[in-house]
């Protein structure tokens, strides 16, 4: 038993318990709350995979960009003392079978592939790297899918404004 | 300079002579830990014994004077009286939420003040993104302060929560740019490296006019985002009580109080790292003897006097300046520094492109 895996068991067991608080709760904004935890769980195992860009990226985008959008719409949208319904039966049922075939698939997925054995040992990924993977245009690298990004966030900017403004 | 990795290393080695690599590590977690927090109440004293007094050196006032030699045992007095308050309870109110929000203010004071350099070798949290990590950490106080409005059950706490949450989401904006501006100077964002390559003279002098730039938009981008000074809105005492934690008693108050002014020398701190050199001591190439003179006085003194200079500053601000309206806020950022700085960091660029820096 090194200290990496229990580390990593205390990371595992830490994120589970949130997700599933997270889809039992029957407040709004304590959901939002748990699946914070949950996203600083995910970062914690990428900082502990020593990948700390993506770690620090999940902080910054989800934990402290996409949770902060979620509670701010919650608070505009919702009151003190909101509470979900009850789930029928039937849906309850549904939503059970719907997970545990995501979680067969996700299992022959992860047990039937031959993962390559990786080439990045120890240290840390060099950030000069990770920007020009970036940027480049070269095989393997991804200015592509970046820029089609940013044209996907000016067009919910401009719908956003459009949206605001109509009076 | 005198490296601190020395001693650290020596204690490692000497933990991992009678324990096993693992516990020796997790030790040494706790006790960086444990040294932290302490660093951290600390810091949090001083600030806070610094405010009363250059608050009242501004007003004209002699400021906390009863307890103890200049008023010296006054923050002791209240820490205490904090301590032993009563932590009321709030009917109605999601209790979970109420009790977690000055805890997750808190971490994401606590994870972005372990980033600083305080000296050579004497850094806890350098990973290569380091700027970077630091950015990610403190943009999680926002959530607490959301959640911390919202569950008081209270309107004045919403209203106050609202408002800093939008205000510091603005502003973050600002503190990027202007880092990133340093940043594409320095082509590194490890924290010790930015230090290491400022051995040559500080930032603010090799960048010269975009560094100054951003060095004004960081300084005024910074006081927003700690809530203080012209900023102060979320806790506008004329008009909203005392904003988010307008609910909370007792020690629950405290650990936002303590935030905030630990906040302040965080953001502080960055500002010394980033653009006066941190802990390297000031060198003006040409000078040797007076480089090596100035090499004697200890890295951790350079941080602490850059650090407390720039939060004197900041207080400046803060004691002199009236508030500004919410809208006026926001105008500011996103019509004015935002665009500012955008130039800013295309004037960098040029100027590093033709190694137009010193």
């Amino acid at each position: 038993m090194t200290l990496n895996l229990i580390v990593f068991f205390i990371l595992a067991v830490f994120i589970c318990v949130c997700s599933v608080l997270s889809v039992t709760t029957s407040r709004i904004l304590r959901a939002a709350t748990y699946l914070l935890f949950v996203l600083f769980g995910t970062a914690g195992i990428y900082f502990q995979l020593n990948y700390s860009f993506l770690g620090a990226v999940q902080l910054l985008i989800y934990a402290g960009g996409i949770t902060v959008l979620y509670v701010f719409s919650i608070l505009l949208t919702s009151s003190q003392g909101d509470k979900a319904e009850k789930l029928k039966n039937s849906k309850m049922l549904a939503g059970l079978i719907s997970t545990l075939a995501g979680l067969a698939i996700c299992l022959i997925v992860m047990l039937k592939n031959k993962f390559l054995p990786s080439h990045f040992e120890s240290g840390e990924l060099d950030v000069r790297a990770i920007g020009h993977a970036l940027m480049g245009a070269g095989k393997y690298q991804y200015i592509l899918p970046f820029e089609v990004i940013s044209i996907l966030l000016l067009a919910c900017i401009v719908g956003g404004i459009l949206i605001a403004r109509k009076r | 300079m005198f490296d601190f990795s020395i001693i650290t290393n020596w204690i490692h080695e000497q933990l991992i002579s009678f324990m096993p690599t693992g516990l020796a590590v997790f030790v040494e977690c706790v006790a960086i830990g444990i040294c932290i927090m302490l660093m951290y109440a600390v810091l949090a004293i001083i600030m806070i014994f610094m405010e009363r007094k250059v608050c009242a050196a501004f007003q004209c006032r002699l400021g906390p004077m009863r307890v103890g030699p200049y008023g010296t045992i006054q923050v002791f007095a209240d820490v205490f009286k904090m301590l032993i308050k009563e932590i009321i309870t709030i009917n109605h109110a999601d209790k979970f939420l109420y009790n977690l929000a000055p805890y997750i203010v808190i971490l994401a004071s606590i994870m972005s003040f372990s980033c600083l350099p305080i000296n050579k070798g004497l850094e806890v949290l350098d990973f290569n993104v380091g700027i970077f990590f630091m950015l990610a950490a403190s943009s999680i106080g926002i959530v607490g302060i959301l959640l911390a409005g919202w569950s008081s059950n209270n309107k004045y706490s919403l209203i106050g929560a609202m408002r800093s949450g939008a205000q510091m989401i603005s502003y973050e904006l600002s503190i990027g740019l202007s880092i990133l501006t340093i940043v594409v100077l320095t082509d590194t964002l490890q924290l010790s490296e930015i230090v290491e390559r400022q051995a040559d003279g500080w930032f603010l002098f090799k960048g010269h006019i975009p560094a100054f730039i951003a060095f004004v938009i960081y300084l005024i981008a910074g006081n927003a985002e700690v809530n203080r000074g012209p900023f102060d809105l979320p806790e506008a005492e004329s008009e909203l009580t005392a904003g988010y934690h307008t609910e909370y008693s007792g020690m629950h108050f405290g650990l936002f109080y303590v935030a905030e002014f630990v906040n302040l020398f965080i953001i502080a701190g960055i500002a010394a790292t980033i653009f006066l050199g941190g802990w390297m001591p000031l060198h003006i190439p040409g000078l040797d003897g007076f480089n090596q003179a100035m090499d004697y006085i200890p890295g951790f003194v350079w941080f602490f006097a850059k650090a407390f200079f720039i939060v004197w500053l900041l207080m400046w601000f803060k004691w002199t300046f009236p508030r500004l309206r919410i809208d006026q806020i926001l105008t500011l950022e996103w019509k004015y520094l935002v665009p500012i700085g955008l130039v800013n960091l295309l004037l960098m660029v040029i100027i590093v492109v033709f190694k137009l820096h010193f």
